[in-house]
């Protein structure tokens, strides 16, 4: 693994465009032959958009894929495939409800007289689970392995090709210790036949475990290629989620913003949920702005969806007011004044054939309930209103919401749930994926909300942003509450915590 | 398949099901009626199914890769009335199957490719399809046109003589051919293992790099091939060409696979599941028939309640699945 060999990959100036979402933006990218290469970054970085370009999925709007110094453009992932290109992806991407032999060979089964040869089929999978170790039964339908062994096979297909390039998208996901050590086990035998692995986890112990090298990319662009030993833990935090490189609207320091803070409005008591985020202590008060900072698979998301009774909690209890409230769902937490902006705007936010207009009607119809209809002079002030508020564009009430970009659709989505009046809204990472310009009145509008007394939890991937908009900040490492800032925090105490090198004095019960 | 099924009966289970169900309607018809277990009654269900049996076997292809097609009663009608007008138009018998053929296949690959091509659900095209086939047949001809080649009237009442004097027509070979050579598709042909993994989970199929697309047009193709087919055979056994013929066989094609075993969801079945739905179809038929005075519709309530206990049954199956 020496610089004088030459790259088996090399991505030059990948830069994709998907309605709304600039996913990737003249990324670089090399892949040597016999090494393991991390490609970090955060959720909505381009690490999936990457490979997909690499493998066939997506085919990029400008940039070139050299392999082996020759160009190539793969327009299936079959032609990848058959390149020496194989993918093991996040989810197990087989069939089920076929063997363990045909997913091992499904498209290239050995053939007798023009027919699949079954027992020599059986016979070569069994040669490829060897190889790696696997001792399963290949003639065993697939679906009643459990998921780790699922993965091992996908990664026997993958290798039972002459790969010379494997891509493992967060392989190890759903794999306990002893499963990932022996994944691990097989990547080394692997890249020690010169196979180049590709290798994407959110695990930094995994990382740092296996690989030789990294990339990092952070909002689609590329901040830079690392030798692993040359990058500790804080810097390649301080990388994927630390800095960033635009210029933002100035937003005043939140430190000055401290006085703000009215009386408790939700208050979270050992709250928990096993699986999802041990009992955690917290409380938000009115006009207050707490951020969420963590590292994905943290707890964010599930902290939030415990406070808005998305998922019940098995332990503790929540006060609104001083008051304890049980919620029994979404609804319940709705009518106690949360909010909740979800993650996944278009799977579960907004309702994307409908115009702007019946999107907001549709809110402020749910809040009111279904026997008082909402006057049409109403609408249309409340419409008018959180266009201009929120500066929507297209500033017509009928545009369908599918055709805005993602800052706007997003904008939609912030509106839709400021017609219910919320006392408290949750935002899970509202900037995602959305440009510089959205972002900043994004951010520009949870301050103004917070200053008119709503009390806001802010959950963002980008430590920068939640170190700006937010007085108070909660840090979660490995789905604990591990600590408590005031706004004065830089983003080098954060990344400190999160990283866990030390633990400071600082850290709440 | 013998070594497969000691290793996983779970995945037989709804075919067995569907034998025993035969066994059992099969059973009970014998120990009711008189000669009704002869060997002759099963080769009739086999001789007045013949052409369900093809239909099955396509539709088979299709609701395995995950998709449905209601085209296919329409199609028999239009090729039973492209039989029997070329026939009268003196038109030679191997053009009239050839032609045939081709319309009905042709028919299926077009509706394979608007599904494919602009991703539009199967139910709507095929339902389109099956208009559009219906009304062609009225273009032909509204009346119904008897079939009166000296030829093909010869073929259609030759009898095969099976030992135990059971006889057969040659309606019955062609229909037992097309579920050999389905079988040998499905199970020995990439084509066939890829119709598998699409119904399965189409986007893993596509990422493991299988032709997806070809395997989604195709099943329709064959489908549409199995509907000409099935025409024919229909053709023979009515002797006449009809826009009225076969007025709702989709949804008894349909009927037979689901009870033969065949997950709507696609992905899970077997040819020789919906043979036997077919043929306990036909064994439901025989026994109101035997039985002389219940009216023929009792047929349809039987299967209907069959259907929706089998749906049910599959349902559970498939929670029981680890997904």
């Amino acid at each position: 693994m020496t610089e004088s060999v030459s790259p088996i990959v090399e991505m030059r100036g990948i830069s994709l465009a998907f309605p709304g979402v600039k996913a990737l933006q003249d990324v670089d990218f090399r892949l040597f032959p016999g090494e393991v290469h991390a490609l970090m970054g955060e959720n909505g970085a381009g690490k999936s958009t990457l490979i997909k370009t690499l493998t066939g999925v997506h085919t990029p709007d400008s940039g070139s894929v050299l392999l082996s110094g020759d160009t190539v453009a793969f327009s299936s992932p079959g032609q990848a495939q058959h390149a020496g290109i194989s993918t093991v992806y996040q989810e197990v991407n087989l069939c089920a409800n076929l063997t363990v032999a045909e997913n091992i060979l499904l498209g290239r089964e050995p053939r007798r007289f023009g027919g699949i040869d079954f027992p020599a089929m059986r016979t070569k999978a069994a040669e490829v689970l060897t190889r790696i170790g696997v001792h399963i039964d290949p003639a065993s339908v697939l679906s009643t392995h459990p998921i780790a062994v699922q993965q091992l096979v996908a990664i026997a297909r993958a290798i039972a090709v002459d790969c010379r390039v494997l891509v493992l998208d967060e392989p190890t996901s759903s794999l306990d210790a002893g499963e990932v050590a022996e994944l691990f086990r097989i990547m080394r035998v692997l890249r020690d036949e010169g196979v180049a692995i590709l290798f994407v986890s959110h695990f930094l112990d995994q990382v740092y475990e296996i690989s030789d090298r990294m990339t990092v990319l952070r909002n689609g662009t590329l901040v830079g290629e690392h030798l692993t030993k040359d990058l500790d833990r804080r810097a390649l935090i301080s990388a994927m989620i630390g800095r960033e490189l635009g210029t933002l609207e100035a937003i005043e320091d939140a430190s000055e913003r401290l006085s703000a803070s009215g009386p408790v409005l939700v208050h979270a008591e050992g709250l928990g949920r096993r699986g999802a985020i041990a009992p955690f202590d917290l409380e938000i008060r009115a006009g207050e702005v707490v951020g969420l900072a963590g590292l994905l698979g943290s707890g964010r998301t599930e902290l939030a969806r415990l406070l808005f009774g998305a998922d019940k909690a098995d332990s503790g209890r929540l006060l609104v007011d001083g008051t304890p409230v049980h919620l029994r769902g979404p609804r319940s937490a709705i009518a106690a004044g949360i909010a909740f902006c979800s993650e996944d705007r278009k799977g579960e936010g907004l309702v994307a054939d409908l115009s702007i207009r019946d999107n907001l009607v549709l809110a402020m119809q749910a809040a009111r309930g279904w026997s008082r209809p909402v006057p049409r002079k109403l609408k249309d002030q409340l419409v008018e209103k959180y266009l201009a508020a929120l500066d929507i564009r297209p500033a017509n009430p009928d545009a369908l919401v599918r055709t805005l970009s993602g800052g706007n659709q997003q904008k939609v989505l912030l509106a839709r749930w400021l017609v219910t009046e919320p006392r408290l809204l949750i935002l899970d990472e509202p900037t995602r994926g959305i440009d510089i310009g959205a972002k900043a009145q994004i951010q520009q509008l949870v301050t103004t909300l917070a200053a008119e007394g709503t009390a806001v939890l802010f959950i963002s991937a980008e430590l920068e942003e939640v170190v700006r908009i937010a007085t108070r900040i909660v840090v979660l490492r490995d789905r604990h509450k591990i600590a408590e800032l005031d706004g004065g925090a830089s983003v080098d105490d954060v990344v400190e915590l999160i990283a866990g090198e030390h633990v400071p004095e600082e850290v709440a019960s | 398949m013998t070594a497969l099924a000691t290793r996983l009966p779970s995945r037989f289970l709804p075919v067995l099901a569907t034998v025993v169900l035969f066994a059992l309607t099969f059973g009970v018809g014998s120990v009711r009626y008189d000669g009704f277990a002869s060997g002759q009654v099963i080769a009739n269900l086999f001789i007045d199914n013949a052409f369900l049996i093809v239909l099955a076997a396509g539709m088979t292809f299709v609701i395995l890769s995950g998709g449905i097609d209601l085209s296919v009663g329409s199609v028999v009608a239009l090729s039973t009335m492209v039989t029997a007008e070329g026939l009268k138009a003196g038109w030679s018998l191997p053009l009239v199957v050839v032609a045939v053929l081709l319309i009905g296949s042709t028919l299926g690959l077009l509706m394979g490719l608007v599904i494919h091509k602009f991703d539009i659900q199967p139910f709507i095209v095929t339902l389109a399809g099956m208009f559009l086939a219906r009304g062609l047949c009225f273009l032909i001809s509204v009346e119904s046109v008897s079939i009166k080649d000296s030829t093909v009237r010869s073929i259609a009442t030759a009898v095969i003589e099976l030992p135990g004097g059971v006889t057969i027509t040659y309606n019955v070979v062609i229909a037992l051919l097309v579920v050999l050579a389905a079988l040998y598709v499905l199970h020995r042909t990439r084509f066939g293992r890829s119709v598998y993994a699409v119904g399965g989970n189409e986007s893993s199929a596509l990422l493991m790099g299988l032709p997806t697309a070809r395997v989604k047009v195709g099943v329709y193709v064959i489908s549409g091939f199995c509907s000409a087919l099935a025409g024919l055979l229909f053709s023979l056994y009515m002797l006449s060409g009809y826009g009225l013929h076969a007025v709702g066989m989709e949804l008894d094609a349909i009927a037979a696979v689901v009870i033969g075993g065949t997950l709507l969801a696609g992905g899970v079945g077997y040819v020789l599941g919906s043979l036997a739905g077919v043929l306990v179809l036909g064994t439901i038929q025989t026994l109101i028939s035997f039985q002389g005075t219940l009216s023929s519709w009792w047929t349809k309530i039987v299967i209907g309640a069959l259907l929706l206990v089998f749906i049910a049954v599959q349902r559970t199956l498939v929670r029981q699945r680890p997904s």
